[in-house]
């Protein structure tokens, strides 16, 4: 299953990261009753920190989501940040591809830390970053130099009134002056109420026409290149590292190698490149 | 030994007994027998179903009904319950949170059948929902929705009931989950101070009724072992609540500022092991909320000594009320002034934790209060991380537990021979159903619907909630149908769980060496060993399954804790889903043969009959051998106080082979 992607461009893959407590988690609840209604399925990918000292995980996070054990529609599979400090599951990028084939629609869900942003940018269509009011963290997001990733910004708990306008009105303020290379498009920001069930079609709708320009523009199959070009590169550095990719040629050499068999499915390349890696490491003995 | 002729004695405090199983004829025996006894009022407990919100037949309150208290699904059912009791002469506390108004609205319209004066009523409320997602977890609706209707009783009894307690800011359950003084105190007057807020915010609320409202305000407490340091929490508490009903909301009268308070004292403390001591720590956590005389407590009811086995038979029951009435009647405790005046140490210790609570209040005040310090897990997560630290001084005999972790070799004791806890009649589950369905045939179709109707109306439109739920309840309402009406308002609230934040790495040599192993299990199974801990049924008591979640995690283990009140299929599907090496369950309500069985089922449907199935909880031997001859592979109870030895266990569980046939 894993060498055999699904047509493009397939199912929606979104991201939704954003401090702890921002209320990814209800969001996702909203998110499902919203679209289970309309017949979509969808399936979740929960990625929590591991503990560094111990390697232990806490996947509660998801619990404000009720599946329903009776439906099938709906998946959640929660993992921990296994590798990478404070980043993204390297299963995380296999679980995507997998759940892509038998899901309308595959949110990973992870803990906003600063670096997993981009992580998590090069892993889905459109990433959604989420703010609470109030808090500065839209500030904070600036400093981090991250704000390019984000292709939608949500304030949730819009509830809180005047606190949620100034947020939201700091984010389109700064969103302006950010370099917005990466995410291709002008990000929306969109004030929601979780709890309330309130701006959610509206951050729906966001999303899909976020898709839609990428697909129109041509830019969606680049994007998930450009994703699936950092995934492989990064599992290859993780195996073999930066020696291994130095007898290979060096990064560059093998990010062109990536671009050339766009058409072979990650999962065979990435098999591939590495036997080619073990090749070298071998006669450079 | 009699008491000196001149000796005035202050009237005693209200002796209660935390009591109702089975069926609401049951339960008024029981209150019958107590009164006669000499119990002055009654603290009515309610079972599952009837707090969360379902009717005796809904499937989620199967093996519910009747456990851990009396099932009210209608009026009938709480006319049974105080069947030839003087209502107007009851001092009824009721435990009853996210659907209290509903409680109450059975209770005025039972007071109006029997004719009543509904304006004469005395008793309480429980009606406190923050602690409920801190800690008890019989929540049903989000925490403003839940505020808006503890408001509107407020509200309404200020006028209509005049005596009753509306609601009884608790930090009870705060210290069972873990809270220090200093966090009991600042979270218990947080919940406070959002409560009058709330209330003096409402247009239908005059300025002129704010000082009675406050001063109807009431408290519940906790109070443990450590009694002198709980005397000067109490006097804390009194004095802090005086300066903020003075300072906040300008309460002139000092009558009206005092701390009125109840308590029920610790029943986490309670050992299973040697249970016979926890007759001694009863004592002493009643004198801890008794010595003070003005800090002294209004009403106070005791746990039994065997609580931490089963449920308490009525003879166990005589022995804590019996405790209370030597305390009362025997000594001399009510002859005297308070005895800590001018007790310097009492004085500056009261200091200290009235400042370290102030400084705790600020913090969650600044956050914009307790329903915000609820969303973002704030005060869930301190008293998590509380939690943690004293179940780890227990496991490091830091704290001494005189049966349990020192002084363990003992004599067997006389008094588990027989039949020594209660058991729930397993046919009143089926009787009251029956009732339920006779009562709903017979009900006038159109008037239930109307009364439902009126009631969805009043709440869409923001109004009060009592005046309709009263007329529900003579119209035939159920539990459910009422409940189902705020719910499709409302919606369900899924609490945080706070365990995800704390953090707690190194620990003591086993817990390193329990690390190893699981790391190396790792190695074998070619990932992390990820469990699932699960907490079926209606039961809220989420933490003993909080701490396995954060042990597990601390020894390397990766934890999907997805929270409370799940149906065993949804367990077994995210089992399946997350690809678990292992299911633990915790159960504490006594329903844990059904639930567990019924989980055992669901992932046999699955196919995952093989995955290894550990269950934790109030389970008597006898239950805990029947388990395990279902496939349960291991069963722990509060003996078990040595979570790394669980997780070593569990460990071994995992390694073991298969039983399967």
């Amino acid at each position: 299953m894993l060498d055999r992607e699904t047509p493009f461009p397939g199912a929606a893959r979104i991201g939704l990261t954003g401090a702890p407590g921002a209320g990814k988690s209800t969001l996702l609840d909203a998110l499902v009753r919203e679209l289970r209604p309309k017949g979509e399925t969808v399936a979740i990918v929960a990625v929590d920190p591991s503990s560094r000292t111990t390697g232990g995980a806490l996947l509660g996070d998801r619990v404000r989501v009720r599946s329903g054990a009776s439906d099938p529609g709906v998946f959640i599979r929660s993992m921990a940040a296994r590798d990478q400090l404070g980043g993204l599951a390297e299963s995380a990028w296999s679980a995507v591809v997998i759940l892509a084939a038998a899901f309308d629609r595959v949110f990973v869900e992870t803990v906003g830390v600063g670096q997993s942003e981009s992580d998590v940018a090069a892993l889905v269509d459109t990433l959604v970053y989420v703010a609470t009011p109030g808090t500065g963290d839209a500030l904070q997001f600036m400093k981090a130099g991250i704000l390019e990733y984000p292709d939608v910004f949500i304030v949730n708990k819009a509830d809180f009134g005047a606190a949620a306008k100034r947020t939201a009105s700091e984010l389109r303020g700064s969103i302006n002056l950010g370099d917005r290379g990466v995410s291709h498009t002008e990000a929306a920001v969109i004030l929601t109420s979780a709890s309330a069930g309130e701006g959610i079609d509206e951050l729906v709708s966001a999303i899909d026409a976020h898709r839609q320009k990428l697909i129109d523009d041509d830019a969606l199959r680049e994007r998930r290149l450009r994703g699936r070009e950092i995934q492989l590169l990064g599992a290859l550095e993780r195996r073999y590292g930066a020696f291994g990719i130095e007898q290979f040629g060096g990064r560059r050499a093998l990010r062109e190698h990536v671009r050339q068999d766009d058409s072979v499915s990650a999962f065979a390349l990435l098999a591939r490149l590495g036997l080619e890696i073990e090749e070298a490491l071998r006669k450079s003995h | 030994m009699t008491a000196p002729e001149n000796a005035r004695r202050d009237s005693p405090w209200m002796f209660r007994t935390y009591s109702g199983h089975s069926s609401a004829r049951a339960s008024n025996e029981l209150y019958r027998t107590n009164l006669s006894k000499g119990q002055t009022g009654l603290s009515v407990a309610f079972d599952l179903p009837t707090q969360t919100g379902y009717d005796s037949d809904h499937p989620l309150a199967r093996g519910e009904v009747g456990k851990v208290g009396v099932p009210i699904s209608h009026v009938d059912d709480m006319t049974a319950l105080f069947k030839e009791l003087p209502l107007e002469k009851m001092n009824t506390s009721m435990t009853i949170n996210a659907n209290a108004a509903w409680l109450l609205a059975l209770y005025v319209a039972t007071a109006e059948r029997t004719g009543a004066d509904p304006k004469k009523l005395q008793g309480t409320t429980q009606n406190d929902i923050v602690k409920e997602y801190l800690s008890r977890g019989t929540y049903i609706f989000p925490p403003e929705a839940s505020l808006k209707l503890i408001s509107d009783i407020v509200a309404y009894t200020v006028d209509s009931i005049p005596k009753w307690n509306p609601t009884n800011i608790c930090s009870y359950h705060l210290q069972e989950a873990g809270a220090t003084p200093v966090q009991e105190i600042a979270y218990a007057l947080a919940t406070a101070i959002s409560v009058l807020d709330l209330v003096r915010s409402r247009e239908d609320v005059p300025e002129a009724a704010i000082p009675r409202i406050v001063g109807r305000i009431s408290f519940f407490l906790n109070s443990g072992i450590r009694f002198i340091e709980e005397i000067c929490k109490v006097r804390a508490m009194a004095e802090l609540w005086d300066e903020i009903t003075l300072e906040r909301y300008g309460v002139q009268d000092a009558k009206l500022r005092r701390f009125r308070y109840g308590v029920q004292v610790n029943s986490l403390g309670l050992t299973e092991a040697q249970p016979e001591n926890n007759v001694i720590r009863i004592v002493l956590e009643a004198l801890g909320v008794t010595l003070s005389k003005n800090a002294r407590c209004r009403a106070l009811q005791l746990p039994a000594w065997n609580e931490a086995l089963g449920l308490p038979r009525p003879w166990d029951q005589q022995w804590s009320l019996r405790i209370q009435q030597i305390l009362a009647f025997e000594s001399d405790l009510l002859e005297h002034e308070d005895i800590f005046d001018g007790s310097h140490v009492i004085v500056e210790k009261t200091g200290e934790l009235k400042q370290a609570a102030r400084r705790e209040l600020d913090v969650v005040l600044e956050m914009g209060g307790t329903v915000a310090a609820i969303e973002n897990a704030y005060m869930k997560q301190r008293l998590v991380e509380s939690q943690t630290a004293r179940a780890r001084a227990i496991e490091d005999a830091e704290i001494t537990v005189v049966g349990v972790n020192a002084y363990t070799n003992a004599e067997p004791s006389p008094l588990m021979d027989g039949q020594w806890i209660l058991k729930v009649d397993e046919s009143a589950e089926q009787e009251q159903v029956e009732r339920l369905v006779e009562f709903r045939s017979k009900r006038n179709r159109a008037d239930v619907e109307s009364a439902v109707q009126n009631l969805d109306d009043v709440l869409r439109n923001g109004g009060n909630i009592m005046p309709a739920s009263i007329r529900a309840a003579h119209a035939g309402v159920t539990t459910g149908e009422w409940a189902d009406v705020l719910r499709s308002l409302y919606g369900e609230f899924r609490a945080p769980t706070g365990v995800v934040a704390t953090e707690g790495s190194g620990g003591s040599q086993a817990t390193a060496n329990t690390r190893d192993r699981v790391h190396r299990l790792a190695d074998t199974l070619g990932r992390p060993l990820k469990i699932l801990i699960g907490k079926p049924g209606l039961d809220g008591h989420s933490n003993g399954a909080e701490q396995i979640a954060v042990k597990a995690r601390n020894v390397g283990m990766e934890v999907v804790y997805d929270g409370i009140r799940l149906e065993p299929g949804e367990i077994a599907a995210s089992a399946r889903d997350e690809g678990v090496h292992l299911v633990g369950l915790s159960i504490l309500s006594g329903s844990h043969c059904v639930l567990v069985i019924d989980v055992l089922d669901k992932l046999r449907e699955l196919g995952l009959g093989d995955l290894p199935v550990v269950v934790g909880g109030i389970i008597p031997e006898e239950d805990a051998n029947k388990l395990c001859q279902a496939g349960v592979r291991r069963v722990y109870t509060p003996k078990d106080f040595d979570l790394t030895r669980i997780m070593s266990d569990i460990v071994d569980v995992v390694e073991e082979p298969s039983p399967a046939a």
